[in-house]
């Protein structure tokens, strides 16, 4: 069983909800990611998704944009981004860590070397945000053969025809967007996202988890009762954005703050 | 491979029905965008072969946009260089300036079949996003342009253009500032707004069906010129030649004679600096294949599959990659993709302006610069089609700046 099923079966036993939180490697420097991930963890977050630095970042808001560009001022990468995670490993044996990014720096590393160095940093899954369904070919492959779970997105305007074959070709768990845009989005619609999860809860066993537009306690709770968990992304690289500058544990603190907010909110359900 | 086996690639056939042009092309976006996709493909499946869908398109592109451009002879130039005839195909004297329109005339009829009452799109020198708000302002859309922040300070006249006709220009201040930042952005709007909102992208690259259905709509010119250099000179032309940024002048003018043998091919990319310098706008001579803006092209970035910045005097080729065809297209042998600098741009919309009477814009400039080392290769019986893509008037300012004039 992988990390992350391993992690999601734990949680339903114990009548938890899961905490994704996300944060893009190298913001807003190098030296402020690795404390954060374990201060992510010892505030209570279930799994890590660690956001790859790119030029191009189409699905993400304004907050999230800004984050790559920090990062990417400092010339972070996919290798970077894996190393990290090795670090992180040699201390966190549990927790799993998922990558989040775009395709092309995937492409440009090649898929096959990709999946072997993922797998050796302890990488347990990959959601390429420009990599639907139709274009998996070759990569399903190689993911599949190092045991790195397969996340795959769905969004509102995803029928339910092509939610089946999504969830047939998906591991780890499902993540679900809540609402037609970009991270960080303020339209959050409760009621909408409890009828598309009702919908697509039932065409498969996966985890599902949502996420876009989860601001702070409030909205984690009202969504996390429909699911099996929650992403937050946006309010935690906003916060790394204003402590730029600060020491690196004052940074992976102010993570740590909100984190804890949010657990607590959860754990009340 | 011998003759016997060698079967023609039946360019016609492509993209396949997921969009790709061998390894090429594709639909690499987000899941929120894939179900607008499929209506549009959908759509336009149905429409494409629709004999009053095309009756519509041919008479507003007759009646508005003044088509056909005609086919002129250049002939003091054709003389002075000493070689081929060079035939310029004069897409500067459509409505708005440009090949552009031809395109959007084309996605505006899909947005009303579609009922769809916004239309956004992206521009780098603002050619599109004029022709975009032109058509809008006709069929009473709304009207949304994203421009990178940086090309609103150099396309001035283009933006003010742009709010005469109705339209909003968003300027995008993320990234490098440019045309790639504002289609990311048009992309995001698209992806919160996709219940009323048409985008419409302004050249052969994106998702699938984009580089399929701006194709189509731009194959007006090539169909045009092969038709017309049949009746004026009894043949057909020996090469043809286009700029290429994304490339939707370049694949309107080759399209049709694709499967003509006969007819060499030369797609001009922006060389800037000189493609040695790095500082270029040239991904099919110095870049690599890779995923950008929901295709899989060749593309300018660094060793980590990061984008990087182009360079170009044209804006409208300042693009780090290029429709998914074109890119087949090379692989395949078919079109040979050259550079040409800025400053061989430059002499070429000079010496085009002196000789023919003719200002072209700096992206056509490209290929004229081509032809100028291309025409005295060739004999005098021989004849070369280059498209004249839009019109200079946008850039006389840049030009005059250049010499160090103030306007």
């Amino acid at each position: 069983m992988s990390r992350i099923s391993k992690t999601f079966s734990d949680l339903k036993n114990a009548g938890r909800k899961a905490l994704v939180a996300y944060i893009v490697n190298g913001d807003p420097n190098r030296e402020a990611t690795l404390p954060t991930m374990h201060k992510m963890v010892a505030a209570g977050a279930d799994i890590i998704e660690l956001g790859v630095p790119f030029s191009d970042p189409m699905a993400e808001g304004p907050v999230i944009q800004k984050g790559h560009e920090r990062a990417l001022e400092h010339h972070v990468s996919l290798t970077d981004t894996m190393a990290v995670v090795a670090e992180f490993r040699k201390e966190n044996k549990t927790t799993p860590v998922l990558l989040m990014g775009y395709a092309n720096p995937v492409e440009r590393m090649g898929y096959s070397v990709f999946a072997q160095k993922a797998s050796a940093a302890g990488v347990d899954g990959l959601l390429t945000v420009d990599l639907p369904l139709e274009e998996l070919e070759g990569l399903k492959q190689e993911l599949a053969s190092r045991d790195i779970d397969n996340i795959f997105l769905l969004a509102p305007t995803t029928s339910v025809e092509r939610a089946r074959q999504v969830a047939a070709q998906a591991s780890g768990f499902l993540y679900y967007v809540s609402l037609k845009g970009v991270t960080g989005a303020g339209h959050l619609d409760v009621k909408a996202v409890q009828r598309k999860l009702q919908e697509f809860g039932a065409l498969t066993d996966l985890p599902m988890c949502v996420g876009f537009g989860i601001k702070d306690a409030a909205s984690a709770k009202a969504v996390a009762e429909l699911a099996d968990g929650v992403v937050i992304g946006s309010v935690l690289v906003d916060a790394m954005g204003k402590a730029q500058g600060q020491s690196p544990e004052q940074i992976a603190g102010a993570v740590g703050g909100i984190i804890s907010d949010i657990r607590q909110a959860l754990d009340s359900l | 491979m011998n003759d016997l086996t060698k079967s023609p690639v039946d360019y016609s056939a492509f993209p396949d029905e997921r969009g790709h042009f061998g390894q090429f092309g594709g639909r690499f976006v987000s899941e929120t965008l894939i179900y607008a996709l499929d209506e549009l493909q959908e759509i336009y499946s149905q429409l494409k072969d629709n004999d009053e869908f095309q009756a519509e398109f041919d008479k507003d592109l007759a009646h508005y946009v003044g088509r056909p451009s005609p086919l002129y002879h250049a002939e003091r130039w054709s003389r002075e260089l000493g070689g081929a005839q060079i035939y310029l195909k004069r897409e500067d004297l459509n409505h708005t300036g440009a090949h552009k329109v031809n395109n959007t005339i084309g996605q505006a009829l899909l947005a009303k079949m579609t009922g769809k009452s916004r239309v956004i799109a992206e521009t780098g020198a603002g050619q599109h996003g004029v022709a975009t708000a032109t058509v809008a302002a006709r069929l009473g859309l709304t009207c949304q342009v994203y421009m990178g922040a940086e090309d609103v300070r150099r396309q001035a006249l283009n933006v003010y253009r742009m709010k005469l006709l109705g339209a909003e220009v968003i300027p995008v201040t993320s990234g490098s500032k440019t045309l790639k930042d504002a289609m990311n952005e048009a992309l995001r709007d698209w992806s919160t707004n996709v219940d009323d909102t048409f985008y419409i992208i302004g050249t052969v690259a994106g998702p699938h069906p984009y580089p399929q259905l701006v194709r189509d709509f731009q194959s007006v010119i090539g169909r045009e010129a092969r038709a017309q250099c049949l009746e004026m000179t009894g043949k057909l032309p020996d090469a043809l030649v286009a700029c290429v940024g994304g490339g939707s002048n370049a694949i309107g003018l080759f399209h049709p004679f694709l499967s003509d043998e006969s007819v060499a091919m030369y797609g001009v990319e922006a060389g800037g600096d000189g493609v040695e310098t790095g500082r270029h706008a040239a991904p099919l001579n110095d870049g690599v294949p890779g995923v950008l803006h929901g295709n899989r092209t060749y593309l300018m970035e660094d060793e980590n599959g990061q984008i990087i910045e182009t360079h170009s005097v044209s804006a409208g080729l300042d693009y780090p990659g290029v429709g998914p065809e074109h890119a087949w297209l090379k692989d395949l042998g078919r079109v040979n993709y050259v550079p040409i600098n800025d400053h061989e741009a430059l002499a070429a919309f000079r010496k085009t302006t002196r000789t023919e009477g003719i200002m072209p814009a700096l992206e056509s400039s490209h290929a004229l610069a081509y032809v100028e080392k291309l025409a005295p290769t060739m004999s005098p019986d021989q004849i070369i089609i280059v498209n004249l893509s839009g019109r200079g008037d946008k850039d006389i300012l840049t030009v005059a700046d250049i010499d160090g004039i103030t306007v």
